[in-house]
C-alpha cells in the first residue's frame, strides 16, 4: 500500500512538472504503458521509498542500452557524432543523451586520472557535460565534439586539482626531474602481456600505475595516448609549447614502461 | 646512431614523426641492438595497452547523479 501511494504521488508530481521537464524520459513517452508496468515492478522490488519514477526509468535506460563491450579508441568517435551534435544543437535532447551515454565512462576516467579523487572526478564529469550542453551553440565543429568535450573536462579537472593542491600542480613551468632518460630495466614482455590479467585486474594495474606519475606527465600522457589527441591539440589544451608536450610525453611513456615492467616481463609469467 | 639517440627519438619514432633518413638510421641500429629493440617494443606495448584499455563501467548512482544534474540544469536553462 505504501509503495502504491509513493508511485501515485511521484506520478502526479511528474505530471505537474509537465512533460517538458522530463529530460531523459522524453523519447520513452511513446511506451508509456510499458513504463507504468516497469516502474511498478522496480518499485515493488526496492520496496521503495527512495526511488522516484524518473530514477527508475533512468535505471531502465542505462540497462537497456549498454555500451559495446570493448570499444577500441578508434571506434569511440563514431561517424554519427556530427549528426548527433547537430540534432542536439537543434534542441533534440535525446541526441545529447546519446552523446552523454557514449562518453560518460571515458570522461569519468579522464577526470579520475587527473584528479586522483572519485568525488572530484564525478564533479568534473557533471560540470563538463553541463558546460558542453550550455555552450553547444559555441561549438563550431572545427574539431571533433569529443575533443572539445575533453578540453572542457581537462579545464574543470585542472581547476579542481589546483584548488586542492595549489603548490603541487604547475603545468606552466618546465619540469626538470634530473632523472636519466635511459631505461634501467630491459626485459622482453612477450606478444600480448596484458592478456595474462583479467580485465578488472588490468584496469587496476593501469590506474594505479598512471597515478604514480607526476601530474604534469600524467595529463600529457592522458591526452596524447589515451584520448588520442594530437601534440598540437594537447599543447593548446594545456597551454604548453609543443617541445614541452613532446618532452613530457617521452618521459611519461618511459616511466610507465618501467612501472609496467614488473607486471608484464616474461619472468613474471614463468 | 647510438642507444642514447634512440631513446631521445623514441617518441617521434613510435609516432611516425621522423623523416625517412632518421627512421632508417634507427631501424638499422635496432637490427643489431637487442636492448633498444626491447625498449622500443615494450614502450610501444605500454602505449597500446593504455590506449586500448576499456574504462570501467560507471556506478549506477554516479550515472543517476549525472542525469539528475543535467535535468536540474536544463530546467534552469529553460526557465
Amino acid at each position: 500500500m505504501g509503495t502504491q501511494f509513493i508511485i501515485q504521488k511521484t506520478e502526479s508530481a511528474v505530471t505537474r512538472r509537465g512533460a517538458s521537464l522530463s529530460f531523459f524520459a522524453t523519447k520513452r513517452r511513446t511506451v508509456a504503458s510499458n513504463e507504468e508496468q516497469f516502474v511498478r515492478r522496480v518499485a515493488d522490488r526496492h520496496s521503495c521509498a527512495t526511488l522516484s519514477r524518473r530514477e527508475i526509468l533512468l535505471m531502465s535506460t542505462s540497462k537497456a542500452n549498454p555500451l559495446p563491450a570493448r570499444p577500441l579508441p578508434s571506434q569511440v568517435v563514431k561517424d554519427d557524432e556530427p549528426i548527433l551534435v547537430a540534432s542536439a544543437k537543434a534542441g533534440d535532447i535525446s541526441a545529447f543523451e546519446t552523446l552523454v551515454g557514449r562518453y560518460e565512462r571515458k570522461i569519468f576516467r579522464l577526470a579520475q586520472n587527473i584528479t586522483q579523487n572519485k568525488e572530484d572526478a564525478e564533479d568534473v564529469m557533471q560540470e563538463a557535460f553541463l558546460k558542453a550542453y550550455e555552450h553547444l551553440d559555441e561549438f563550431q565543429g572545427n574539431s571533433r565534439f569529443y575533443t572539445w568535450l575533453v578540453r572542457i573536462a581537462v579545464n574543470q579537472a585542472l581547476m579542481k586539482l589546483r584548488k586542492r593542491r595549489p603548490n603541487q600542480v604547475s603545468l606552466d613551468e618546465e619540469v626538470d626531474t634530473g632523472e636519466e632518460l635511459m631505461p634501467r630495466e630491459v626485459e622482453d614482455w612477450g606478444p600480448s602481456p596484458e592478456e595474462r590479467y583479467k580485465q578488472s585486474e588490468l584496469g587496476g594495474i593501469l590506474s594505479s600505475t598512471i597515478a604514480e606519475l607526476d601530474p604534469s606527465f600524467r595529463i600529457v600522457f592522458q591526452l596524447r595516448d589515451i584520448e588520442e589527441m594530437s601534440t598540437e591539440e594537447t599543447a593548446e589544451a594545456l597551454g604548453l609549447s609543443i617541445p614541452a608536450v613532446k618532452s613530457r610525453l617521452l618521459r611519461a611513456r618511459l616511466k610507465l614502461r618501467q612501472k609496467l615492467n614488473r607486471y608484464f616481463r616474461r619472468s613474471e609469467n614463468s | 646512431m647510438n642507444c642514447r639517440s634512440i631513446v631521445k627519438e623514441l617518441s617521434n619514432y613510435l609516432d611516425e614523426a621522423l623523416d625517412s633518413t632518421l627512421k632508417d638510421s634507427i631501424e638499422k641500429h635496432l637490427e643489431h641492438c637487442d636492448d633498444c629493440r626491447v625498449v622500443v617494443d615494450t614502450t610501444k606495448k605500454t602505449i597500446q595497452i593504455f590506449c586500448n584499455s576499456e574504462p570501467a563501467p560507471l556506478p549506477e548512482d554516479t550515472k543517476l547523479r549525472l542525469r539528475e544534474a543535467l535535468v536540474k540544469r536544463l530546467r534552469r536553462v529553460r526557465a
